[in-house]
């Protein structure tokens, strides 16, 4: 399969909503999706990185209204389990229609959950939408922590946005101070599991968002499945967003793609250096353990 | 007493093959005296025939070993699904409460439930006999996967405090495929039946598919026959692998993994050792040659049920 996954149309979009704009990390897809679903009844409730009792920890909450969304928007650099709640929502929120956004290996975990159901009961066809967002790699809290309180000089209660792009990672302050660091220094942060992850846009999502190859505050929006197609076609034709052909914006697919490879040849790497990490008595490689051969 | 066995034995037979030699099909313990016997039977084959012909069932059976039965009632609780397996792909042919068999018969695949009770000499036999009369033998949920809540059995419980060895099958017989969680998922044993299907039944693509979907679930059977909250922390967490997605603690059907700081935390007094949350877990397998065509698999177990 193509680094960039199967999809049905790659476009570069904008959420129409003035509310969700204000708070999303970019184009604001995710949210306006999840609102147009809602809207719609195509879903409940969302499955979505909501506030905890800790400033930039996110918590997975079942949203059910767009207030809920918009407290979610936005991007927390770590992760938020969300799978932690996918037969929750069926069952304690009751919800027939799911949807849940997450990384590339949540929606390969979504849909290991539908395929292979082994403790998830009666989850498998109440899935309603699964979006997934690019994701090079990610970091522990305790590591968010480090880079904004230790590298950038910042409190983690004072930080108003996030970001990373052009090459460094950048924390906005509630009273408008700018800080930074080069990505380079976050490498030594990024949790160990990322590192054999195949897979940088989310290719098992009904759509998948995320900003790289659009300019700022539009994202790229790749539309995947039948699923996506049908909701992607609605929200569009029910004005939810703007959108500009891919091929006439700036970096455009070419960055995705560069990045998507970069990304899967460096842990493919990974992964096979697993193979060969130790040593037998007879002095052939031990490997440890590979989770695309075998559990 | 043990004089008149010996003479009452033989005696049986030679009543009963007068009466029961015109209906083979009936059941040699329930002669056919009263005439509402024969009526009933009659209509149970009227029945059949008004069933489309589906020549080429496969035949499961499920054999009740020391499980709670919820495995049995989890094939129920696909509902109007079961029906369908039923009418088209596959014969019941042994279960308990739900087929009038009594001993075990040659089937395609056997779905065992519980682990099996070493102080139960009948337990083993049974057991032993299932797996010489099937194709494919399923440790069908977490006590015949891995034993389970059995796991913490001494003996000294009743109505049986003699029985205290409860072991998962594999340590008694090959196992060919687990199918772990407790209960198991009725969607899971509907793809595994949909599949075994397929891959008995099925043109060289079914078969190619299925085979590639049931390898992980034979490749579980395998790895081993203990499992524990604890194999997220050896096989996942220590191994470099998580990525703490939640799905561990979402698939725990007694709620012993939590999610503290992106890394599951297991309570290992809560923990009753079904395997679920590593079987589900997407580092523990991750098969990209299925998983990418997760919306053809899924379209089209959901047009085999329809």
């Amino acid at each position: 399969m193509d680094v960039l996954g199967n999809y049905k149309s790659v476009i570069s979009a904008r959420s129409t909503d003035r509310d969700i704009l204000k708070k999303s990390q970019d184009g604001g897809i995710i949210t306006t999706l999840f609102a147009y679903a809602l809207e719609e009844g195509i879903i409940d409730g969302a499955i979505v990185a909501g506030q905890s009792d800790e400033p930039w920890r996110p918590q997975p909450v079942v949203a059910t209204t767009k207030a809920e969304l918009l407290a979610a928007a936005g991007t927390r650099y770590t992760i938020s389990p969300n799978l932690y709640l996918i037969k929750e929502a069926t069952r304690s929120y009751g919800l027939d229609r799911v949807g849940i956004v997450g990384t590339p290996c949540q929606m390969q975990a979504t849909r290991k959950a539908q395929v292979y159901p082994i403790g998830m009961r009666d989850v498998d066809d109440k899935i309603a939408l699964a979006l997934g967002i690019f994701c090079m790699e990610n970091l522990s809290y305790q590591a968010l922590e480090a880079m904004v309180e230790d590298h950038c000089n910042q409190k983690m209660e004072s930080v108003k946005k996030m970001d990373i792009g052009k090459g460094k990672f950048t924390v906005y302050t509630e009273r408008g101070a700018v800080s930074q660091m080069p990505l380079k220094l976050i490498h030594k942060y990024v949790q160990p599991g990322c590192h054999v992850c195949l897979d940088y846009v989310a290719n098992l999502a009904d759509i998948s968002s995320g900003s790289v190859g659009s300019p700022d505050g539009w994202s790229t929006v790749f539309v995947r499945s039948t699923k996506g197609n049908t909701v992607w076609d609605g929200a569009i034709a029910a004005g939810y967003f703007e959108t500009k052909p891919i091929g006439e914006v700036k970096p455009g697919l070419d960055l995705v793609k560069k990045l998507a490879t970069e990304k899967i040849t460096k842990n493919q790497k990974n992964v096979d250096a697993r193979k060969t990490i130790g040593l037998k008595a007879d002095g052939t490689p031990k490997g440890l353990r590979n989770p695309y051969e075998s559990p | 007493m043990p004089g008149n066995q010996p003479e009452q034995k033989p005696e049986r037979p030679l009543e009963n093959k007068p009466t029961v030699k015109p209906a083979a099909s009936q059941p040699p313990t329930k002669p056919a005296v009263k005439p509402s016997d024969v009526i009933v039977n009659e209509k149970v084959e009227v029945v059949q025939k008004e069933e489309k012909p589906v020549a080429d069932k496969i035949s499961i059976g499920e054999l009740h070993l020391s499980g709670c039965t919820g495995c049995l009632v989890t094939l129920a609780d696909n509902y109007e699904g079961l029906f369908k397996l039923l009418d088209d792909y596959a014969d019941l042919v042994y279960a308990l409460t739900l087929v009038d068999v009594r001993h075990v018969p040659a089937m395609d695949v056997c779905l065992v439930e519980g682990s099996c009770c070493l102080d139960d000499k009948l337990s083993v036999e049974e057991l032993k006999e299932a797996r010489a009369k099937s194709k494919v033998l399923v440790a069908y949920g977490a006590c015949a996967a891995y034993g389970n809540i059995t796991r913490f059995c001494r003996g000294g419980q009743w109505n049986q405090p003699g029985q205290e060895a409860f072991v998962p099958i594999s340590e008694v017989v090959d196992v060919d495929l687990y199918l772990p969680s407790c209960p198991p998922c009725p969607q899971a044993v509907r793809n595994v039946a949909v599949m075994a299907y397929l891959l008995l039944r099925g043109n060289d693509e079914q078969k190619n598919l299925a085979t590639a979907y049931l390898t992980p679930l034979m490749q579980l059977a395998q790895r081993g026959d203990t499992a524990c909250g604890c194999d997220l922390m050896y096989d996942v967490i220590n191994q470099g692998l998580c990525m703490g997605c939640g799905t561990c603690a979402g698939t725990c059907p007694v709620r012993a993994v939590t999610m503290e700081y992106g890394r599951p935390n297991v309570n290992r007094d809560l923990c009753i050792k079904c395997g679920a949350c590593y079987a589900q877990c997407p580092r523990s397998w991750f098969n990209f040659d299925v998983m990418n065509n997760y919306e053809g698999i899924m379209d089209a177990i959901k047009g085999a049920m329809q």
